[in-house]
């Protein structure tokens, strides 16, 4: 059987050649960067190296690059770290009710301490409204979080707007980019944002490393002591053949950012269109303003987790944001907050594309889907025709 | 995370339906959590559960504990069929994942649900036949 691999904004295989630049750092090139003989140095030179790359990728300076041990961490180190450096000018944070949980919980858990914590709404599309943003600010506002493209629902949030409003009153502004980075071009000036969060396993790179972008003269409190790496804002002995992996990956993603994005998008739109021809599905998140790989439907009538279990049964790899997949009793945050009702969050189907999907793929997809679907509608004490109620 | 005989429930589930004429039908969960369960049952004379069929929405646990407690209870009579236990059911499968334990494994309740149904039909077809004295 074959398999199809559709989970890319779960986790995306390693680039080849991505393997190729992190192999000597696996191996012979053992040193410690920190560390003044010649082992040394020569991984200190391969470290500062893929900061070039990551800085060139997001048009930032090497010294703003701090990496990371991936999108969380970035994410907490950004939020806590300005919470908490900024505590004498305010305690106010805006963020948005579609954030990933690694910026909505360290929102939230700064309510804890003391912090005033605005989770802006969205729209039915899942997008946030640049009006409320500027609202929502008051003099006490130290910190805006919103994301610049949601994991689930692939919809694009206008960041560089929200970012210019933040310049303008003078409050710090942190991204994640995370899902963003090889889809789309991220340009840290355009998007006029303080600080950025990526993650190497998002975009062929490997897992365990990310990058937090800070703008210099951004004031970060940091949570960890032991040692000067990353300018001590990341203390500890460096994940060298992480970050080498990650400034391939990203120096990858940039390049072939335009002919990839052009080619799975037409796969995308083809696959929504295939799949809204089964009848009572309807697509989540933007039409247009969405990542060039997400497709998100809610196929009602049917529940999330069967469908991801019968679509595995054929080989496809796929998710859902159910309550059955979120690892809680509710389903999806995302699609709570864009409107949508229990059944049909429950019945949310999520299929993300990538480098190494293939037309014939998408056909195979949506040859077995009406089948898979009609099977569990059949089964469905829901489903319209059979309604009691 | 699922056993073999959970996948097999899931793939072939076993009494897929509704009674058109049930003696007994029982609903247990809500959309909130994403399960519900409709069971239906038919009885005979002797109180024996000659029929029952069932829909389902919700997961591959939900889906296959509904179509296992079918299968145990078919042939059982309504005190037999009213000993299932959810764990049982469980168990019946080779275990469910600990998550699932709570919101997905309810299929026996959904069985009792139908039992206590026919059973207050019954009461009600008593009390109706002794008023109009027939």
């Amino acid at each position: 059987m074959a398999k199809i691999y559709l989970d890319h904004g779960a986790t995306t295989p390693l680039h080849p050649e991505v393997l190729e630049a992190m192999k000597p750092y696996l191996t012979d090139l053992f040193g410690n960067p920190s560390s003044l003989h010649s082992f040394g140095r020569e991984v200190r030179k391969g470290l500062e190296e893929a900061r070039e790359k990551a800085a060139a990728a997001i048009g930032a300076e090497e010294r703003e690059i701090v990496f990371t041990s991936g999108g969380t961490e970035s994410d907490n180190l950004a939020i806590r770290g300005v919470a908490r450096a900024a505590r004498q000018r305010g305690n106010h944070i805006i963020t948005s009710a579609v954030e990933h949980h690694a910026v909505l919980d360290a929102c939230l858990g700064l309510r804890e301490e003391g912090f005033d914590v605005t989770v802006l709404p969205v729209d039915g599309y899942g997008m946030v409204r640049v009006s409320d943003v500027e609202a929502a600010i008051t003099d006490q506002t130290i910190l805006i979080s919103i994301m610049l493209a949601n994991n689930e629902v692939g919809t694009l949030q206008p960041v560089a707007e929200i970012g210019k409003i933040a310049r303008g009153r003078g409050v710090v502004f942190h991204t994640d980019a995370v899902q963003a980075i090889g889809n789309l071009p991220v340009n840290v000036n355009d998007l006029h944002c303080d600080l950025l969060a990526l993650s190497a396993h998002k975009h062929y790179g490997p897992k365990g490393v990310g990058v937090l972008y800070v703008r210099k003269g951004t004031r970060l409190k940091v949570f960890n002591f032991g040692g000067s790496q990353e300018r001590k804002m990341r203390p500890g002995t460096e994940n060298v053949p992480g970050i080498i992996g990650m400034g391939r990956a990203i120096e990858l993603a940039v390049q072939e950012l335009d002919k990839k994005a052009d080619r799975i998008r037409k796969l995308r739109d083809k696959l929504i269109a295939g799949v809204l021809e089964i009848g009572d599905v309807r697509l989540n998140g933007h039409p247009t303003e969405r990542l060039p790989g997400n497709v998100n439907v809610s196929v009602r009538y049917v529940e999330g987790e069967s469908l991801i279990l019968s679509l595995d049964l054929k080989g496809i790899a796929a998710s859902s944001g159910s309550a059955c997949t979120s690892g809680s009793l509710d389903p999806s945050h995302v699609l709570l907050a864009m409107g949508l009702d229990h059944q049909t969050a429950h019945g949310s189907l999520r299929l993300t594309l990538g480098a190494g999907n293939t037309e014939e793929e998408i056909d195979y997809v949506l040859s077995v889907m009406p089948e898979i679907v009609s099977r569990l509608r059949s089964m469905s004490p829901v489903y319209a025709g059979q309604r009691r109620d | 995370m699922y056993t073999e005989k959970v996948m097999e429930h899931f793939t072939n589930p076993r009494n897929v339906g509704e009674i058109a004429d049930a003696d007994g039908m029982g609903e247990v969960g809500n959309m909130k959590c994403g399960d519900i369960m409709r069971i239906y049952i038919k009885v005979n004379e002797q109180d024996v559960i000659e029929d029952i069929k069932f829909r389902t929405f919700g997961c591959g646990a939900a889906i296959a504990t509904s179509s296992v407690v079918t299968e145990m209870v078919k042939g059982k009579t309504l005190d037999e069929a009213l000993e299932v236990t959810n764990k049982q059911v469980a168990a019946e499968l080779g275990g469910l994942p600990e998550n699932k334990l709570h919101c997905s494994n309810l299929a026996a309740d959904a069985l009792h649900k139908a039992i206590e149904d026919y059973r207050n039909k019954r009461v009600a077809e008593k009390s109706n036949l002794k008023e109009t004295g027939k």
